[in-house]
């Protein structure tokens, strides 16, 4: 018995050393003195500083930062409103067609989905003249209609595990659908829509295949220039760029699973 | 007078997903579907319309199926696509083989464990994809650490050349699709009724004939959605086949970039994702009888 549980704890550990050895090797070299990567030559921080210097980097972030935002937030709204067609709605016609569509972008590849949406995009603008080129509302746009998907997974379980008496209690005392939704469900799925807000938030600032074929010249993402970067070879920059990414983005997240266990434990 | 309101309220409530989807999602995809069928052209948009009006006022239709017998015709597409399910389906049984233990035994750790453990998983997940496989090049290039350190120990005389081939491809993609295989599983069997086993004890079943008898088989459920999970983007994979990948590592996703945009043959490119679709929608249909359906269509 204790020697099945010990070879159970070492498989364990060995996925816990496969997944973290090598993040954890790029963050040590990002601060080796030397240029050639892989040889140590002493400790330095000088290319997180040459990294602050770098404004193509600066700009890519930022752009990230904005389009990731303001995707999470419209895939919130509209997964959400997903959800509760899916949950509450019961049979309408359409519904078969629209289930479909809120599943097929959860499994279809990105490299299709980012076909599409490009093809989309310039029949679009040959058209009707919208959207005029490649730009950040194009890159919004394509991150919405894939990540939304995600955030209705998450707070469709969420609305089919809530207790719907709650909602019938207020329905029978005269509050209305509008009001029911805002004064009751809101408050209870609400850590539901704080993880797929997180969810849609990672998925779009971490994205490179649609990125790709959405973005142009004008407006280009982190992930793209770090891409473009990465394709030339391994470089210290990229290791220091790659950590801070990795620590912003690790903290993040741990807090925000912190207050989302937090106020689970507390219901 | 109700029931119209409630009507009107629905509606309401529906029209911006659904809207979405369809303007975002399906006629793009039906898009693809047209271009597919379509000739190429030199100018912008680079194909011709499958419908023209000719001047003389008669219609001239330009559709066929020439992308698609390109691509059955040309071996370099087969291989690719053949390839592809190859290295996918590899991947899928390493990621299997290392996740299930893995799964197992965050799912029969002490309950206090069991969501640090679980988070320990995911973070991978939350932290940046593209970053993650740059790691491995790091690792796995020919004066990279892993060679530095096999030379060092004495293990192999000159660096193994792991980069730029099918297996770097492989450990990269196991590497990275890893939590998408172990979260269903712990979903699963966390779900597991244990007196199962203890009954099974019981009758005198020793431990490893009960794990094949009772938890193996009532697992199936998480081992297919986490082998869905790691198959499909496996086969589609870009990044993956392009940075840890050779030039003769041949796999689809690299194969339509290539096409859409270094050829800028958007035909062909739409022609090999309606295939790359196909290919996949037959192990779909193969392993949806095990995904039950949630039923909440009667609500």
């Amino acid at each position: 018995m204790r020697g099945r549980a010990l070879a159970l704890y070492g498989a364990l550990g060995l996925v816990f050393t496969f997944l973290y050895l090598p993040i954890t090797l790029m963050m040590i070299f990002s601060f080796n003195a030397s240029r050639l990567v892989t040889v140590w030559g002493g400790f330095s921080t000088k290319w997180y500083f040459e990294l602050v210097r770098d404004e193509k980097v600066l700009d890519a972030a930022w752009l990230s930062l904005q389009v990731a935002v303001m995707n999470a937030s419209i895939a919130t709204v509209l997964g959400t409103l997903a959800a509760v067609v899916l949950v509450r709605f019961g049979r309408f016609s359409g519904r078969t067609l629209f289930t479909g569509m809120v599943a097929a972008p959860l499994v279809m590849p990105e490299i299709i989905t980012g076909l599409a949406m490009l093809l989309l995009f310039v029949g679009m603008e040959h058209t009707l003249g919208w959207p005029a080129g490649r730009s950040m509302t194009t890159i919004v746009i394509a991150h919405v209609t894939f990540s939304m998907s995600f955030v209705t997974v998450v707070v469709r379980s969420r609305l089919g595990d809530m207790d719907i008496s709650l909602e019938e209690a207020a329905m029978d005392l005269g509050a209305r659908p509008g009001k029911v939704f805002f004064a009751i469900t809101l408050p209870i799925i609400a850590p539901a829509l704080l993880a797929g807000w997180l969810l849609a938030f990672t998925l779009s600032i971490d994205d490179v295949v649609i990125s790709a074929f959405v973005s142009g010249p004008g407006a280009t993402p982190l992930p793209i220039v770090i891409f473009s970067k990465v394709r030339l070879g391994v470089s210290p920059e990229i290791n220091a760029l790659a950590t801070v990414v990795v620590v912003v983005v690790g903290l993040a997240m741990a807090l925000a699973g912190r207050v989302i266990l937090a106020r689970e434990k507390r219901r | 007078m109700k029931r119209l309101m409630e009507r009107w309220g629905r509606f309401l409530v529906g029209l911006p997903p659904y809207a979405w989807l369809t303007v975002f999602f399906l006629i793009p995809f039906l898009t693809v579907m047209k271009i597919s069928l379509s000739e190429a052209r030199m100018g912008v948009p680079p194909y011709l319309p499958l419908v023209e009006w000719a001047e003389d006022g008669t219609i001239a239709l330009h559709a066929g199926l020439a992308n698609f017998t390109t691509l059955l015709g040309d071996p370099l597409y087969v291989l690719a696509y053949l390839n592809s399910l190859r290295i996918a389906a590899i991947a899928t049984t390493c990621c299997l083989l290392l996740g299930y233990p893995a799964a197992y035994a965050i799912a029969r750790a002490p309950s206090a464990w069991r969501q640090p453990l679980l988070m320990m998983v995911a973070l991978p997940f939350w932290t940046s994809f593209l970053i993650r496989v740059y790691a491995w090049i790091g690792i796995l290039k020919p004066e990279g650490l892993l060679n530095g350190v096999l030379l060092w120990l004495g293990v192999i005389d000159e660096p193994l050349q792991i980069m730029e081939t099918d297996l770097a491809v492989l450990i990269g993609m196991v590497y990275s699709y890893l939590p998408f295989m172990v979260l269903p599983l712990f979903a699963n069997l966390e779900k597991m009724d244990l007196s199962l086993l203890e009954a099974a004890a019981d009758l005198g079943c020793r431990p490893f004939r009960a794990f094949l008898a009772v938890t193996l088989p009532l697992s199936l459920p998480g081992i297919v959605a986490g082998s869905m999970l790691v198959f499909i983007p496996a086969v589609g994979e870009f990044v993956i086949p392009d940075l840890l990948g050779g030039p003769d590592t041949l796999m689809i996703g690299k194969v339509l970039w290539a096409e859409f945009f270094d050829n800028r043959d958007w035909p062909v490119a739409s022609a090999v994702a309606v295939a790359m679709l196909l290919v996949l929608v037959v192990p779909v249909m193969v392993f949806q009888p095990f995904q039950k359906d949630r039923g909440e269509g009667a609500a």
